[in-house]
């Protein structure tokens, strides 16, 4: 199982997977079905922080410094939570900027400036190499600690032929492996989506691997956590290494750690490709945010278990560096081992391949190409060549920069443990945080101050850490790290100006970032930008501003033919028809026409996607005359937009409050009118009803009058309907004047203390009679003994005797029911009259006590409805009006037992009578 | 519906809750607590509140909706 050829056939066969997911992810993107088009993805693309450092490195750290490896983890989740104010902000410039790289993005803040961003894409170099020699050196070592256990991996690199070292062929494989990938072809976003799916694959694979070790240690060779860990508390020296004490530098070192990582997470040229530049959709940030720190957290949960367990059974000589290994080798396992090696593998793989392609992008953007474009050496014959110069270089670059990580590792990687060579790195990328960050947030920060502080704050880090690093690989007499150069002690790489006592990176750290910002803030305060800068800068931290249109602000002058010869030459008739996409199709081939300002927006993002902002600049310059930006104007935007943008959002207030002011009013005067709708129909109305009894009255009457021979039995029938007839009319002139005292509050009542009980059941005796003529079946529930109320009898009973007499009129056809009961409800009595007819909707309930107004029941035909009793629509308004103004409430309910329509009226219960 | 001001400030107070229990004074009060230091516990239990936390808050806390979409 762990024979030479097949751990080559597995970590090849592994390689080949990754490749055809990056395939696979290319031709999802170029069909436009994206892979990584999920914040899920994205978080585990940003997992490339955890390398083989992690991966084998954390492990040993615990193993000699304790929980401090942990500080390499908060950061990073520290610098998450922060991502919807900073990262956000990154990731909004890089894609209206078409940020490339970090030294794009610093050399595009500080006004294009194209030496910044060699210098920045320099120090990444120099800085990041040893951390790409790390990870060759863990491919290697697993390699050989799987091959040679249980004999101690031996590694004398620097004394065997390089064509021997099998680190020297991992590194051109990689490289191979890099150029197949990551420059298949020049992208105008230079956004690698495939590159993405399969790192996000990897994570995937290193997480897998690292817990099924977690699992097998904690629970296979040992009984479970509490087992292990009473072990190590019953080893003094063990139960040592998990306090504050292992930690190098104490409570300094800690936070000094914890602000190591966290800027260096955000200035990792791989953490900014895979954070900024291939972010896809900035939504992706809030799940990114803790599903990142998740991972972190699920990853580093066994490293303590796994690194005691090391020292347990291992012995104090064994590297702790390869307890991953070596635990499971120890057990005779065959598959485990070989699964970890895998995710030490993916670990290491994934961030060597998006590192170099950062590094080789810079490479070919920041420091060759602005060379290439200044010497006019390059020679672009037909169209379209640059793409192929670019991709030329690039690999170049891969090439290079691999053998340079092969180089650093054979000669001085001995001397280090896999995470001092790490940490080395951060402090190196951390160089970039001011620059990167102030210049985010302070439109003051100035090109030559960046410069300075960057140049400053490496050189303190060489000093400090690199430097140190060599001579303790033998490279330099190691005697002025005690003494000092040339014996002054107070340059001593360790212990600058004196500070003695605290660990190395805090120490670095302290004072390249204090020599950095110090350099930065103190020459932006003295120094004045160019126009280009200023409005850089305003672009920079105003890019959250929602009213920032960059295409607009142009104003130089320049013919399509220009532009579309420049963008031919460099990028390929397929760009250039990009640009131009929104010309009309009349004009397309009238190369004389001036070129819209939109179009030379376009045409430079094109060429900043490919070249970087600075190149791209000088290229837009050759062919605009006048000046490319109207820097006026840009500026007056931004500085205006802030303050207007305050009375914006209290002009947007007033008006909202003005739009909720005009919607009442608008409902009112709906309510007005309909107010008034209703009193034409009353009036209407009120004539009507008056009409018809007085109508019939002078028609009998007229009989009566004309005819003097009627029978008497006829004479009879006439004079009584003239009175029934004039009965109806004073009961619907008293109603109507009842309606009009109510409504003007004239209404006299004559309250007094009285049994609804007693008045119901007065109430029913009353209709009772006349409800039998229509059939109705009248049920009577009252459930109360006596119901003391404060009420007129006179005007009370009228209500009951209105309601039911409303129930009998609305109950079914066929068989009408009608029930009535009387209950206590806390300190009210209710009276409930229900029906079986059809029942009031939700909307109508409370029109039915507005005057006149009649359910209309469209089902019912006019034929039908005849002999039953119309209401005159007056009866349920004066009802409500009454019980109001004792105290009570009318309203309607869905009836509960008979399923039509239920009205209630509650009158409170009428205070103990004092004797 | 949280306003975005209402959640920035949330964020916020959770960084600086994040911050505080990851640094010293906090961080020594859980290393001298009892005779083996319980830091390694007390750091992983403070990580998986924080990040618990901010999912919280950022996936859409009970009774708001989900970040409105940027214009």
């Amino acid at each position: 199982m762990r024979s030479e050829p097949v751990i080559l056939g597995v970590a090849f066969g592994y390689l080949a997977l990754l490749f055809l997911i990056a395939a696979w992810g290319d031709r999802r993107a170029e069909q436009g079905r994206s892979l990584i088009g999920s914040p899920n993805v994205y978080a585990l693309s940003i997992a490339v922080y955890c390398t083989a450092w992690t991966f084998y490195g954390s492990v040993g750290r615990a193993a000699q410094f304790g929980p401090s490896f942990l500080l390499i983890y908060l950061g990073p989740t520290l610098a998450m939570l922060l991502a919807p104010f900073v990262i956000r902000k990154m990731v909004r410039i890089a894609s209206a900027q078409r940020i490339t790289s970090i030294a794009d993005f610093i050399s595009a803040r500080y006004g294009k400036s194209s030496s910044l961003g060699a210098l920045v894409a320099l120090i990444a170099l120099i800085g990041i190499t040893p951390y790409i020699a790390l990870q060759l050196k863990a491919i290697t070592v697993s390699h050989a600690v799987l091959v040679n256990y249980p004999e101690a991996a031996e590694l004398r690199l620097a004394d065997e032929p390089f064509w021997l070292d099998k680190s020297f062929w991992v590194a051109l494989v990689l490289a191979v492996f890099i150029i197949l990938f990551g420059t298949r072809h020049l992208d105008a976003s230079e956004r690698h989506e495939g590159m993405v799916a399969a790192i996000a694959f990897e994570s995937l694979v290193k997480l897998v691997a690292f817990l099924s070790v977690g699992v097998f240690t904690v629970f296979v060779l040992f009984q479970g956590p509490g087992d292990l860990f009473a072990r190590v508390a019953a080893t003094p020296a063990l139960a040592e290494r998990l306090g504050l004490d292992a930690v190098p530098g104490g409570a300094t070192g800690w936070a000094g750690m914890l602000v190591l990582a966290f800027l260096a997470f955000l200035t990792l040229p791989r953490q900014f490709q895979v954070l900024v530049v291939e972010n896809v959709d900035e939504r992706h940030l809030a799940r990114a945010s803790w599903l990142f720190p998740l991972y972190l957290l699920a990853i580093n949960l066994f490293v303590i278990p796994i690194a005691m367990a090391g020292l347990l059974l291992m012995g104090g000589d064994a590297d702790p560096d390869s307890f991953v290994l070596t635990l499971p080798l120890a057990a005779e396992l065959q598959g485990l081992p070989l699964l970890v090696f895998i995710g030490g593998l993916s670990a290491a793989t994934g961030m060597v391949i998006v590192e170099t392609i950062a590094l080789s992008t810079m490479v070919s953007n920041q420091l060759v190409m602005p060379l290439l474009l200044r010497s006019r050496r390059l020679h672009l014959g037909g169209r379209g060549e640059l793409a192929g110069w670019l991709l030329g270089i690039r690999r170049v670059a891969i090439v290079l920069i691999l053998l340079l990580g092969y180089l650093y590792h054979a000669l001085i990687g001995d001397a280090y443990s896999l995470v001092t060579i790490g940490l080395v790195s951060f402090a190196a990328a951390c160089q970039f945080a001011p620059a990167m960050l102030i210049g985010m947030f302070w439109r003051g920060a100035h090109r030559r101050g960046a410069a300075l502080g960057l140049i400053a704050g490496t050189l303190v880090w060489a000093w400090t850490l690199l430097i140190p690093g060599f001579a303790q690989s033998g490279w330099l007499d190691a005697g002025f790290l005690e003494h000092g150069p040339l014996g002054l002690a107070w340059l001593r790489p360790y212990a600058l100006f004196g500070l003695e006592g605290w660990d190395i990176y805090t120490h670095s750290l302290l004072w390249s970032l204090a020599a950095n910002v110090g350099l930065l803030v103190g020459v932006s305060l003295f120094s004045r930008q160019t126009p280009l800068e200023q409005t850089q800068a305003a672009l920079f931290t105003e890019a959250l501003h929602p009213q920032l249109l960059q295409s607009s602000l142009w104003h130089g002058q320049t013919t399509r033919g220009e532009l579309g010869a420049l963008l031919d030459r460099y990028l390929g008739s397929a760009a250039t028809a990009r640009v131009f996409a929104d010309a009309a199709a009349g004009e397309e081939e009238d190369a004389a026409a001036p070129a819209s300002p939109a179009q030379i927006a376009r045409a430079e993002q094109a060429l900043s996607g490919a070249l970087g902002n600075a190149s791209a600049r000088v290229l837009i310059n050759s062919v605009v005359r006048g000046e490319a930006l109207d820097l006026e104007s840009i500026l007056s935007i931004l500085d205006t937009t802030s303050e207007t943008l305050e009375v914006n959002r209290r002009l947007e207030q007033k008006s909202r409050e003005l739009a909720r002011a005009s919607e009442e009013l608008r409902a009112a005067n709906e309510r007005l009118r309909e107010l008034d709708r209703l009193k034409d129909e009353f009036v209407a109305m009120v004539s009507h009803e008056l009409r018809t009894p007085l109508t019939s009255i002078r028609a009998f009457a007229e009989i009566l009058r004309d005819s003097g021979e009627l029978p008497e039995e006829k004479r009879r029938h006439f004079l009584d309907v003239v009175v029934k007839e004039s009965q109806r009319l004073s009961r619907l002139i008293e109603e109507i004047l009842d309606l009009a005292r109510l409504e003007s509050g004239r209404l006299t009542l004559n309250p007094q203390r009285l049994d609804l009980v007693a008045l119901t059941r007065h109430s029913v005796d009353a209709v009772h009679h006349m409800q039998e003529d229509r059939g109705v079946a009248l049920e009577v529930a009252i459930e109360v003994e006596v119901a003391p109320v404060v009420g007129d009898p006179d005007r009370l009973e009228q209500v009951v005797i209105n309601l039911l007499d409303n129930a009998g009129k609305f109950a079914d056809e066929a068989e009408p029911r009608v029930r009535l009961s009387l209950v206590r409800h806390k300190n009210h009595y209710r009276l409930a009259v229900e029906d079986n007819g059809p029942g009031i909707a939700a909307e109508e309930r409370e029109r039915v006590f507005e005057k006149f107004h009649q359910i209309q029941r469209p089902e019912e035909s006019p034929d039908k409805r005849r002999g039953r009793p119309r209401g005159s629509g007056l009866g349920l308004p004066i009802s409500r009006g009454i019980v109001a103004h004792l105290g009570g409430r009318l309203w309607v309910e869905e009836a509960p037992h008979l399923g039509g329509a239920c009205l209630i009226m509650e009158l409170p219960q009428a205070p103990a009578q004092t004797p | 519906m949280l306003s975005a001001p209402r959640r920035r400030e949330r964020l916020l107070a959770l960084i600086v809750l994040a911050v505080l229990l990851f640094t010293p004074p906090l961080v020594l009060v859980a290393d001298r607590a009892g005779t083996v230091s319980w830091l390694p516990l007390y750091l992983f239990l403070a990580w998986g509140l924080v990040i618990g936390l901010a999912a919280w808050l950022l996936e859409g806390p009970p009774g708001s909706t989900r970040r409105p979409r940027r214009e």
